[in-house]
Protein backbone atom coordinates (compact mmCIF):
# COMPACT_ATOMS: atom_id res chain seq x y z
CA UNK A 1 0.00 0.00 0.00
CA UNK A 2 1.24 3.42 -1.23
CA UNK A 3 1.45 5.45 2.22
CA UNK A 4 3.20 8.47 0.98
CA UNK A 5 1.33 11.64 2.35
CA UNK A 6 3.97 14.08 0.73
CA UNK A 7 1.40 14.87 -2.10
CA UNK A 8 -1.58 16.15 0.35
CA UNK A 9 0.40 18.00 2.40
CA UNK A 10 2.45 19.73 -0.15
CA UNK A 11 -0.34 22.74 -0.20
CA UNK A 12 -0.49 23.34 3.82
CA UNK A 13 3.55 23.20 3.66
CA UNK A 14 4.04 25.71 0.53
CA UNK A 15 1.63 28.41 2.72
CA UNK A 16 3.17 27.64 6.05
CA UNK A 17 6.51 28.53 4.10
CA UNK A 18 6.24 30.60 2.06
CA UNK A 19 2.98 32.29 3.46
CA UNK A 20 4.41 31.99 7.47
CA UNK A 21 8.54 31.76 7.96
CA UNK A 22 9.33 33.98 4.58
CA UNK A 23 7.21 37.16 6.12
CA UNK A 24 8.44 36.39 9.77
CA UNK A 25 12.46 35.72 8.51
CA UNK A 26 11.97 38.57 6.33
CA UNK A 27 10.74 40.69 9.75
CA UNK A 28 13.65 39.74 11.64
CA UNK A 29 16.00 41.07 8.59
CA UNK A 30 14.09 43.90 8.62
CA UNK A 31 14.83 44.71 12.46
CA UNK A 32 18.55 44.37 11.79
CA UNK A 33 19.10 46.73 8.79
CA UNK A 34 18.73 50.65 9.12
CA UNK A 35 16.85 52.51 6.75
CA UNK A 36 19.46 52.87 4.10
CA UNK A 37 19.68 48.95 4.53
CA UNK A 38 22.94 47.90 6.13
CA UNK A 39 22.93 46.13 9.10
CA UNK A 40 22.81 47.22 12.29
CA UNK A 41 21.29 46.57 15.70
CA UNK A 42 20.54 50.28 16.29
CA UNK A 43 16.43 49.38 16.14
CA UNK A 44 17.10 47.12 19.37
CA UNK A 45 19.53 48.99 21.19
CA UNK A 46 16.53 52.45 20.50
CA UNK A 47 14.07 50.06 21.48
CA UNK A 48 16.03 49.39 25.35
CA UNK A 49 17.34 52.86 25.31
CA UNK A 50 13.97 55.47 24.96
CA UNK A 51 12.56 55.29 28.22
CA UNK A 52 9.29 55.42 26.79
CA UNK A 53 9.18 52.26 24.57
CA UNK A 54 10.77 50.32 27.20
CA UNK A 55 7.74 51.51 29.15
CA UNK A 56 5.07 50.40 26.87
CA UNK A 57 7.43 46.52 26.43
CA UNK A 58 6.89 46.27 30.41
CA UNK A 59 3.70 47.43 30.19
CA UNK A 60 2.77 45.10 27.62
CA UNK A 61 3.93 41.70 29.31
CA UNK A 62 2.90 43.14 32.58
CA UNK A 63 -0.74 43.28 31.25
CA UNK A 64 0.02 39.60 29.78
CA UNK A 65 0.76 38.57 33.46
CA UNK A 66 -2.34 40.25 34.92
CA UNK A 67 -4.78 38.85 32.94
CA UNK A 68 -3.27 35.33 33.44
CA UNK A 69 -3.52 35.75 36.35
CA UNK A 70 -7.09 37.15 36.96
CA UNK A 71 -8.38 34.59 34.32
CA UNK A 72 -7.17 31.81 36.34
CA UNK A 73 -8.97 32.87 39.85
CA UNK A 74 -12.03 33.49 38.22
CA UNK A 75 -11.73 30.11 35.79
CA UNK A 76 -10.62 27.68 38.55
CA UNK A 77 -13.93 27.47 40.47
CA UNK A 78 -15.90 27.24 36.58
CA UNK A 79 -13.89 24.13 36.12
CA UNK A 80 -14.21 23.29 39.65
CA UNK A 81 -17.99 23.47 38.78
CA UNK A 82 -17.76 21.20 35.84
CA UNK A 83 -16.21 18.76 37.63
CA UNK A 84 -19.00 18.33 40.53
CA UNK A 85 -21.78 18.22 37.96
CA UNK A 86 -23.22 16.24 36.46
CA UNK A 87 -23.93 15.03 32.70
CA UNK A 88 -27.00 17.60 31.97
CA UNK A 89 -25.10 20.67 33.90
CA UNK A 90 -21.77 20.01 32.32
CA UNK A 91 -23.66 20.56 28.85
CA UNK A 92 -24.70 23.96 30.00
CA UNK A 93 -21.30 25.03 31.73
CA UNK A 94 -19.86 24.44 27.76
CA UNK A 95 -22.74 25.97 26.31
CA UNK A 96 -22.09 28.90 28.39
CA UNK A 97 -18.40 28.82 28.03
CA UNK A 98 -18.81 28.63 24.03
CA UNK A 99 -20.91 31.57 23.85
CA UNK A 100 -19.05 34.18 24.96
CA UNK A 101 -15.90 32.32 23.31
CA UNK A 102 -18.10 32.46 19.78
CA UNK A 103 -18.99 36.43 20.24
CA UNK A 104 -16.91 38.53 18.11
CA UNK A 105 -14.49 40.33 20.49
CA UNK A 106 -15.69 43.87 19.53
CA UNK A 107 -18.81 43.25 20.57
CA UNK A 108 -17.56 42.39 23.60
CA UNK A 109 -15.70 45.32 24.29
CA UNK A 110 -18.65 47.19 22.96
CA UNK A 111 -20.27 45.33 25.53
CA UNK A 112 -17.93 46.18 28.40
CA UNK A 113 -18.17 50.26 27.14
CA UNK A 114 -22.03 49.99 28.18
CA UNK A 115 -21.45 47.64 31.39
CA UNK A 116 -18.43 50.25 32.71
CA UNK A 117 -19.40 53.48 30.79
CA UNK A 118 -21.01 56.86 33.14
CA UNK A 119 -24.46 55.42 32.31
CA UNK A 120 -24.03 51.78 32.90
CA UNK A 121 -25.40 49.69 35.50
CA UNK A 122 -21.31 49.73 38.02
CA UNK A 123 -21.54 53.51 37.54
CA UNK A 124 -25.46 53.75 38.35
CA UNK A 125 -25.08 51.52 41.11
CA UNK A 126 -22.13 53.24 43.03
CA UNK A 127 -24.23 56.53 42.53
CA UNK A 128 -27.24 54.70 44.60
CA UNK A 129 -24.74 53.44 47.18
CA UNK A 130 -23.61 56.85 47.53
CA UNK A 131 -19.51 55.61 46.51
CA UNK A 132 -19.90 58.05 43.74
CA UNK A 133 -21.57 61.57 44.15
CA UNK A 134 -22.50 62.02 40.48
CA UNK A 135 -22.33 58.67 37.57
CA UNK A 136 -18.49 58.52 36.35
CA UNK A 137 -17.27 56.41 33.31
CA UNK A 138 -15.43 53.76 34.64
CA UNK A 139 -13.02 52.68 31.41
CA UNK A 140 -9.39 54.06 30.37
CA UNK A 141 -7.70 53.03 33.17
CA UNK A 142 -5.19 49.96 33.50
CA UNK A 143 -7.46 47.70 36.08
CA UNK A 144 -10.77 47.83 33.79
CA UNK A 145 -8.73 46.80 31.20
CA UNK A 146 -7.74 43.62 33.19
CA UNK A 147 -11.03 43.03 34.16
CA UNK A 148 -12.35 43.36 30.62
CA UNK A 149 -9.14 41.27 29.05
CA UNK A 150 -10.15 38.70 31.59
CA UNK A 151 -13.65 38.39 30.51
CA UNK A 152 -12.25 38.19 26.92
CA UNK A 153 -10.22 35.90 27.28
CA UNK A 154 -11.76 33.02 30.45
CA UNK A 155 -13.06 30.44 27.73
CA UNK A 156 -9.49 30.43 26.29
CA UNK A 157 -8.60 28.85 29.69
CA UNK A 158 -11.38 27.28 30.86
CA UNK A 159 -12.52 25.29 27.56
CA UNK A 160 -8.41 23.29 27.59
CA UNK A 161 -9.23 22.52 31.19
CA UNK A 162 -12.47 20.85 30.67
CA UNK A 163 -10.97 19.08 27.58
CA UNK A 164 -8.48 17.72 30.07
CA UNK A 165 -10.65 16.82 32.58
CA UNK A 166 -13.40 15.21 30.09
CA UNK A 167 -10.72 12.59 29.31
CA UNK A 168 -9.86 11.71 33.18
CA UNK A 169 -12.05 9.82 35.55
CA UNK A 170 -13.07 10.74 39.10
CA UNK A 171 -11.67 7.47 40.70
CA UNK A 172 -8.49 9.00 41.88
CA UNK A 173 -10.21 11.72 43.16
CA UNK A 174 -12.77 9.70 44.74
CA UNK A 175 -10.58 6.99 46.09
CA UNK A 176 -9.27 9.92 47.64
CA UNK A 177 -11.98 10.98 49.33
CA UNK A 178 -13.07 7.22 50.62
CA UNK A 179 -9.44 7.27 52.06
CA UNK A 180 -10.13 10.51 53.99
CA UNK A 181 -8.62 13.06 52.39
CA UNK A 182 -10.75 16.79 52.36
CA UNK A 183 -11.99 18.22 49.45
CA UNK A 184 -9.31 21.09 49.34
CA UNK A 185 -6.77 18.14 49.76
CA UNK A 186 -8.17 16.49 46.97
CA UNK A 187 -8.15 19.99 45.01
CA UNK A 188 -4.15 20.26 45.91
CA UNK A 189 -3.07 16.87 45.55
CA UNK A 190 -5.07 15.63 42.66
CA UNK A 191 -7.27 17.44 40.65
CA UNK A 192 -4.84 20.55 39.99
CA UNK A 193 -1.87 18.03 38.52
CA UNK A 194 -4.44 16.81 36.47
CA UNK A 195 -5.41 20.01 35.07
CA UNK A 196 -2.05 20.97 34.23
CA UNK A 197 -1.88 20.58 31.02
CA UNK A 198 -4.84 22.32 30.49
CA UNK A 199 -3.83 25.44 32.48
CA UNK A 200 -1.10 25.54 30.63
CA UNK A 201 -2.58 25.36 27.40
CA UNK A 202 -4.73 27.81 28.49
CA UNK A 203 -2.26 30.38 29.49
CA UNK A 204 -0.33 30.30 26.55
CA UNK A 205 -3.44 31.32 24.62
CA UNK A 206 -4.62 33.96 27.21
CA UNK A 207 -0.92 35.18 27.44
CA UNK A 208 -0.91 35.76 23.38
CA UNK A 209 -4.98 37.12 23.21
CA UNK A 210 -4.16 39.64 26.08
CA UNK A 211 -1.22 40.92 24.91
CA UNK A 212 -2.08 41.55 21.21
CA UNK A 213 -5.60 42.37 21.67
CA UNK A 214 -5.39 45.77 19.59
CA UNK A 215 -9.28 47.09 19.78
CA UNK A 216 -9.88 45.84 23.17
CA UNK A 217 -6.70 47.78 24.30
CA UNK A 218 -7.60 50.47 22.36
CA UNK A 219 -10.90 50.85 23.33
CA UNK A 220 -11.48 50.12 26.87
CA UNK A 221 -7.59 51.38 27.64
CA UNK A 222 -8.29 54.87 25.99
CA UNK A 223 -5.67 57.12 24.09
CA UNK A 224 -2.84 57.63 27.11
CA UNK A 225 -2.62 53.73 27.42
CA UNK A 226 0.01 52.49 25.19
CA UNK A 227 0.71 48.61 24.47
CA UNK A 228 2.87 47.29 21.94
CA UNK A 229 0.21 46.84 19.49
CA UNK A 230 -0.88 50.06 19.46
CA UNK A 231 3.00 51.46 19.00
CA UNK A 232 3.52 48.95 16.36
CA UNK A 233 0.58 50.49 14.14
CA UNK A 234 1.46 53.94 14.68
CA UNK A 235 4.94 53.34 13.83
CA UNK A 236 4.21 51.93 10.68
CA UNK A 237 0.61 53.31 9.97
CA UNK A 238 1.87 56.95 10.99
CA UNK A 239 5.42 57.50 11.41
CA UNK A 240 6.40 54.60 8.69
CA UNK A 241 9.19 53.96 10.44
CA UNK A 242 9.50 49.88 9.61
CA UNK A 243 12.68 48.95 11.14
CA UNK A 244 11.50 50.38 14.34
CA UNK A 245 8.03 48.47 14.10
CA UNK A 246 9.98 45.48 12.80
CA UNK A 247 11.91 45.36 16.48
CA UNK A 248 9.03 45.74 18.38
CA UNK A 249 6.79 43.49 17.12
CA UNK A 250 10.10 41.16 17.17
CA UNK A 251 10.28 41.70 20.79
CA UNK A 252 6.77 41.26 21.17
CA UNK A 253 7.12 37.44 19.39
CA UNK A 254 10.09 36.78 21.51
CA UNK A 255 8.19 37.24 24.72
CA UNK A 256 5.28 35.32 23.67
CA UNK A 257 7.85 32.69 22.59
CA UNK A 258 9.43 32.34 25.65
CA UNK A 259 6.36 32.23 27.77
CA UNK A 260 5.14 29.48 25.42
CA UNK A 261 8.36 27.47 25.30
CA UNK A 262 8.61 27.91 29.63
CA UNK A 263 4.87 26.27 29.37
CA UNK A 264 5.71 23.44 26.94
CA UNK A 265 9.00 22.56 29.01
CA UNK A 266 6.95 22.92 32.05
CA UNK A 267 4.36 20.52 30.90
CA UNK A 268 6.81 18.19 29.82
CA UNK A 269 7.56 17.56 33.87
CA UNK A 270 6.42 14.53 34.45
CA UNK A 271 4.32 15.95 37.89
CA UNK A 272 2.98 18.58 35.78
CA UNK A 273 2.24 16.33 32.44
CA UNK A 274 -0.80 14.83 33.83
CA UNK A 275 0.17 11.54 35.66
CA UNK A 276 -2.16 11.88 38.34
CA UNK B 1 -18.48 12.89 45.00
CA UNK B 2 -18.14 15.57 47.45
CA UNK B 3 -19.97 14.51 50.34
CA UNK B 4 -18.62 11.33 51.09
CA UNK B 5 -19.19 10.08 54.34
CA UNK B 6 -17.28 13.08 55.53
CA UNK B 7 -18.91 16.24 57.17
CA UNK B 8 -19.86 18.72 54.39
CA UNK B 9 -16.82 21.10 53.49
CA UNK B 10 -19.00 24.39 53.84
CA UNK B 11 -16.25 26.61 52.72
CA UNK B 12 -15.19 24.29 49.61
CA UNK B 13 -19.15 24.53 48.90
CA UNK B 14 -19.27 28.06 48.60
CA UNK B 15 -15.74 28.47 47.09
CA UNK B 16 -17.40 25.62 43.98
CA UNK B 17 -20.83 26.60 44.00
CA UNK B 18 -20.67 30.15 45.24
CA UNK B 19 -18.09 31.20 43.18
CA UNK B 20 -18.34 28.79 40.29
CA UNK B 21 -21.53 30.32 39.59
CA UNK B 22 -20.74 34.42 39.69
CA UNK B 23 -17.55 33.41 37.41
CA UNK B 24 -19.92 32.03 34.77
CA UNK B 25 -22.31 35.15 35.27
CA UNK B 26 -19.39 37.42 34.75
CA UNK B 27 -18.21 34.94 32.17
CA UNK B 28 -21.60 35.19 30.52
CA UNK B 29 -23.10 38.91 31.40
CA UNK B 30 -21.31 41.22 28.75
CA UNK B 31 -23.18 39.18 25.79
CA UNK B 32 -26.52 39.25 27.57
CA UNK B 33 -25.86 42.99 28.09
CA UNK B 34 -24.95 43.50 24.50
CA UNK B 35 -28.26 41.58 23.27
CA UNK B 36 -30.00 43.97 25.85
CA UNK B 37 -28.67 47.01 24.82
CA UNK B 38 -29.60 46.43 20.85
CA UNK B 39 -33.25 46.93 21.95
CA UNK B 40 -33.08 50.61 23.60
CA UNK B 41 -35.66 52.84 22.92
CA UNK B 42 -32.59 55.40 23.76
CA UNK B 43 -30.58 57.62 22.19
CA UNK B 44 -27.39 56.81 24.84
CA UNK B 45 -25.83 53.56 26.14
CA UNK B 46 -27.83 53.81 29.02
CA UNK B 47 -28.16 50.63 30.41
CA UNK B 48 -30.51 49.29 31.81
CA UNK B 49 -32.52 51.20 28.70
CA UNK B 50 -35.32 53.22 29.57
CA UNK B 51 -37.58 51.54 26.87
CA UNK B 52 -37.43 48.91 24.42
CA UNK B 53 -37.51 49.52 20.64
CA UNK B 54 -36.56 47.85 17.04
CA UNK B 55 -35.32 51.63 16.15
CA UNK B 56 -31.61 50.97 15.80
CA UNK B 57 -32.18 47.43 14.37
CA UNK B 58 -34.42 49.42 11.43
CA UNK B 59 -31.57 52.40 11.32
CA UNK B 60 -29.12 49.26 11.16
CA UNK B 61 -31.23 48.31 7.90
CA UNK B 62 -31.94 51.30 6.10
CA UNK B 63 -29.53 51.65 2.99
CA UNK B 64 -29.26 55.89 2.90
CA UNK B 65 -27.83 56.07 6.89
CA UNK B 66 -25.91 52.39 6.77
CA UNK B 67 -24.70 52.04 3.29
CA UNK B 68 -21.20 52.08 4.42
CA UNK B 69 -21.91 49.16 7.23
CA UNK B 70 -23.61 47.62 5.00
CA UNK B 71 -20.29 47.32 2.37
CA UNK B 72 -18.25 46.67 5.30
CA UNK B 73 -20.42 43.63 6.28
CA UNK B 74 -20.27 42.27 2.45
CA UNK B 75 -17.11 42.51 2.51
CA UNK B 76 -16.18 40.79 6.18
CA UNK B 77 -18.74 38.10 5.26
CA UNK B 78 -16.67 37.72 1.09
CA UNK B 79 -13.69 37.21 2.96
CA UNK B 80 -15.02 34.83 5.92
CA UNK B 81 -16.25 32.71 2.89
CA UNK B 82 -12.97 32.81 0.80
CA UNK B 83 -11.33 31.86 3.93
CA UNK B 84 -13.31 29.25 4.52
CA UNK B 85 -13.02 27.78 1.36
CA UNK B 86 -9.30 27.95 0.79
CA UNK B 87 -8.27 26.43 4.48
CA UNK B 88 -10.80 23.76 3.27
CA UNK B 89 -9.27 23.19 0.29
CA UNK B 90 -5.38 23.67 2.02
CA UNK B 91 -5.74 22.28 5.40
CA UNK B 92 -7.69 19.06 4.73
CA UNK B 93 -6.01 17.05 2.45
CA UNK B 94 -3.28 17.89 4.90
CA UNK B 95 -4.71 16.84 7.71
CA UNK B 96 -4.95 13.48 6.28
CA UNK B 97 -1.64 12.92 4.45
CA UNK B 98 -0.01 13.46 8.02
CA UNK B 99 -1.72 10.43 9.17
CA UNK B 100 0.18 8.62 5.76
CA UNK B 101 3.61 9.91 6.93
CA UNK B 102 6.09 8.13 8.93
CA UNK B 103 5.44 9.76 12.62
CA UNK B 104 9.50 11.18 12.60
CA UNK B 105 8.14 13.43 9.58
CA UNK B 106 4.71 14.05 10.76
CA UNK B 107 5.90 15.19 13.84
CA UNK B 108 8.85 17.60 12.37
CA UNK B 109 6.10 19.87 10.04
CA UNK B 110 3.03 19.37 12.28
CA UNK B 111 4.51 22.04 14.37
CA UNK B 112 5.10 24.17 11.45
CA UNK B 113 1.66 24.03 10.37
CA UNK B 114 0.20 25.10 13.35
CA UNK B 115 3.16 27.45 14.34
CA UNK B 116 -0.23 30.68 13.02
CA UNK B 117 -2.20 29.56 16.19
CA UNK B 118 -0.08 30.68 18.72
CA UNK B 119 1.98 33.24 17.28
CA UNK B 120 0.56 37.05 18.28
CA UNK B 121 -1.33 37.69 14.72
CA UNK B 122 -0.52 41.16 15.08
CA UNK B 123 3.04 40.16 14.46
CA UNK B 124 2.27 38.06 11.45
CA UNK B 125 0.32 40.94 10.18
CA UNK B 126 2.93 43.39 9.70
CA UNK B 127 5.43 40.69 8.52
CA UNK B 128 3.08 39.91 5.89
CA UNK B 129 3.02 43.00 4.79
CA UNK B 130 6.85 43.79 4.56
CA UNK B 131 6.52 40.44 2.73
CA UNK B 132 3.99 41.41 0.06
CA UNK B 133 5.48 44.55 -0.46
CA UNK B 134 8.94 42.61 -1.48
CA UNK B 135 6.91 41.34 -4.41
CA UNK B 136 5.33 44.14 -5.55
CA UNK B 137 1.89 43.51 -3.90
CA UNK B 138 0.25 46.51 -1.98
CA UNK B 139 -2.47 46.03 0.39
CA UNK B 140 -6.13 44.61 -1.00
CA UNK B 141 -8.77 42.32 -0.17
CA UNK B 142 -7.07 39.39 -2.30
CA UNK B 143 -3.92 39.81 0.29
CA UNK B 144 -6.61 40.14 3.51
CA UNK B 145 -7.98 36.50 2.23
CA UNK B 146 -4.29 34.93 2.06
CA UNK B 147 -2.95 36.30 5.41
CA UNK B 148 -6.62 34.83 6.94
CA UNK B 149 -5.78 31.39 5.25
CA UNK B 150 -2.66 31.22 6.67
CA UNK B 151 -3.16 32.24 10.39
CA UNK B 152 -6.63 30.41 10.39
CA UNK B 153 -6.41 27.17 8.03
CA UNK B 154 -4.61 25.36 10.96
CA UNK B 155 -7.88 25.67 13.00
CA UNK B 156 -9.38 23.52 10.24
CA UNK B 157 -6.14 21.47 9.94
CA UNK B 158 -6.45 20.66 13.88
CA UNK B 159 -10.04 20.05 13.57
CA UNK B 160 -10.24 17.34 10.90
CA UNK B 161 -6.68 16.19 12.31
CA UNK B 162 -8.77 15.61 15.13
CA UNK B 163 -10.95 13.15 13.55
CA UNK B 164 -8.01 11.82 10.90
CA UNK B 165 -6.19 10.69 13.75
CA UNK B 166 -8.30 8.10 15.43
CA UNK B 167 -9.73 6.40 11.41
CA UNK B 168 -9.49 2.65 11.34
CA UNK B 169 -6.62 2.14 8.70
CA UNK B 170 -8.22 -0.90 7.80
CA UNK B 171 -11.27 1.35 6.00
CA UNK B 172 -8.36 2.47 3.25
CA UNK B 173 -6.19 -0.79 3.33
CA UNK B 174 -9.99 -2.35 2.00
CA UNK B 175 -10.16 0.24 -0.79
CA UNK B 176 -6.92 0.35 -1.58
CA UNK B 177 -7.06 -3.87 -1.69
CA UNK B 178 -10.36 -3.39 -4.05
CA UNK B 179 -7.97 -1.01 -6.35
CA UNK B 180 -8.65 2.30 -5.47
CA UNK B 181 -5.60 4.67 -5.67
CA UNK B 182 -4.82 6.76 -3.10
CA UNK B 183 -6.63 10.16 -4.11
CA UNK B 184 -9.90 8.38 -4.74
CA UNK B 185 -9.68 6.50 -1.56
CA UNK B 186 -9.02 9.96 -0.06
CA UNK B 187 -12.39 11.27 -1.53
CA UNK B 188 -14.31 8.18 -1.55
CA UNK B 189 -13.52 6.73 1.61
CA UNK B 190 -11.77 9.67 3.67
CA UNK B 191 -12.61 12.94 2.76
CA UNK B 192 -17.05 11.80 3.82
CA UNK B 193 -15.63 10.02 7.09
CA UNK B 194 -13.46 13.77 7.55
CA UNK B 195 -16.91 15.75 7.32
CA UNK B 196 -17.86 16.34 11.43
CA UNK B 197 -14.35 18.14 11.45
CA UNK B 198 -14.45 19.86 8.08
CA UNK B 199 -17.66 21.17 9.23
CA UNK B 200 -16.95 22.27 13.13
CA UNK B 201 -13.84 23.69 11.07
CA UNK B 202 -15.22 25.88 9.00
CA UNK B 203 -17.48 27.25 11.38
CA UNK B 204 -14.06 28.21 13.57
CA UNK B 205 -12.64 29.82 10.64
CA UNK B 206 -15.57 31.84 9.90
CA UNK B 207 -16.11 33.12 13.12
CA UNK B 208 -12.37 33.60 13.49
CA UNK B 209 -11.93 35.21 10.22
CA UNK B 210 -15.32 37.50 10.78
CA UNK B 211 -13.95 39.05 13.80
CA UNK B 212 -10.00 39.53 13.10
CA UNK B 213 -8.61 42.53 13.24
CA UNK B 214 -4.88 42.54 13.97
CA UNK B 215 -4.36 40.94 10.27
CA UNK B 216 -7.08 42.75 8.25
CA UNK B 217 -5.46 46.45 10.12
CA UNK B 218 -2.17 45.85 8.12
CA UNK B 219 -2.86 43.75 5.14
CA UNK B 220 -6.37 45.69 3.79
CA UNK B 221 -6.54 48.31 1.55
CA UNK B 222 -8.86 51.55 2.10
CA UNK B 223 -11.67 50.57 0.14
CA UNK B 224 -11.60 47.26 2.24
CA UNK B 225 -13.67 48.28 4.82
CA UNK B 226 -14.13 45.20 7.11
CA UNK B 227 -17.09 45.15 9.91
CA UNK B 228 -14.99 44.72 12.75
CA UNK B 229 -12.77 47.77 11.90
CA UNK B 230 -15.78 49.50 11.14
CA UNK B 231 -17.34 48.97 14.30
CA UNK B 232 -13.98 50.13 16.31
CA UNK B 233 -14.43 53.66 14.20
CA UNK B 234 -17.57 53.84 14.97
CA UNK B 235 -17.23 53.03 18.53
CA UNK B 236 -14.35 55.15 19.21
CA UNK B 237 -15.73 58.30 16.85
CA UNK B 238 -19.52 58.62 18.33
CA UNK B 239 -19.90 55.59 20.32
CA UNK B 240 -22.73 55.27 18.10
CA UNK B 241 -26.09 53.37 19.15
CA UNK B 242 -26.16 51.40 15.30
CA UNK B 243 -22.81 49.10 17.34
CA UNK B 244 -25.88 47.56 19.78
CA UNK B 245 -27.92 46.75 16.63
CA UNK B 246 -24.78 45.07 14.87
CA UNK B 247 -23.88 43.16 18.21
CA UNK B 248 -27.56 41.71 18.89
CA UNK B 249 -26.98 39.82 15.08
CA UNK B 250 -23.99 38.68 15.96
CA UNK B 251 -25.02 37.21 19.38
CA UNK B 252 -28.11 36.53 17.84
CA UNK B 253 -26.51 34.24 14.99
CA UNK B 254 -24.03 32.58 17.62
CA UNK B 255 -26.62 31.98 19.70
CA UNK B 256 -28.68 30.07 16.53
CA UNK B 257 -25.64 27.92 15.39
CA UNK B 258 -24.75 27.03 19.43
CA UNK B 259 -28.69 26.40 20.30
CA UNK B 260 -28.50 24.28 16.64
CA UNK B 261 -25.48 22.57 17.59
CA UNK B 262 -26.74 21.75 20.71
CA UNK B 263 -30.32 20.11 19.60
CA UNK B 264 -27.99 17.98 16.83
CA UNK B 265 -25.83 16.65 19.78
CA UNK B 266 -28.05 15.95 21.73
CA UNK B 267 -27.42 12.25 23.34
CA UNK B 268 -30.27 9.76 22.16
CA UNK B 269 -32.24 8.33 24.62
CA UNK B 270 -32.56 4.72 24.73
CA UNK B 271 -35.68 3.54 23.75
Amino acid sequence: MNRNGLPFLLPMLALSLAGFLVPLALLGVFSLVDTAGSPTLDNYRRLFADPFILSVLVDTLGLGAKVVALTTVIALPIVLLYWHAGPKMRRVIVFLTLLPMLTSNVVRTFAWIVILGRLGPVSQAMVELGFFPAPRSLLFNETALVVVLAQIELPLLVLPVIAVMTRSDGSLAAAAATLGAGPWRVLSTILLPMMAPGILAGWVLVFAGATTSYVTQSVIGGARLIYLPQFVYREVGVLFNWPSAAAAAFVLLAATSIVMLAMTAASRHPRLAGHA
Amino acid sequence: MLDGNRPLDWAYRLFVYGLGGLAIAFMVAPVAVGLAMSFTAGQTLKFPPDGLSLRWYSALLDPEQSGPIHTAILHSAQIAVLTVLGAVLVAAPAAYGVTRLKPAASAAVEPLMLAPLVLPSLVYGLAALIASGRVGLSPSFGLVVFGHIVVFGPLMYRSCAAITQRLDPSLEEASALLGMGPFRTFLRVTLPLMLPGILAGMFLVFMQSLDNVSVTLFLADARTTVLPLRMFQMIEESLDVRVAAISGVLIGAVLLCLIVSWKALEPKRQG
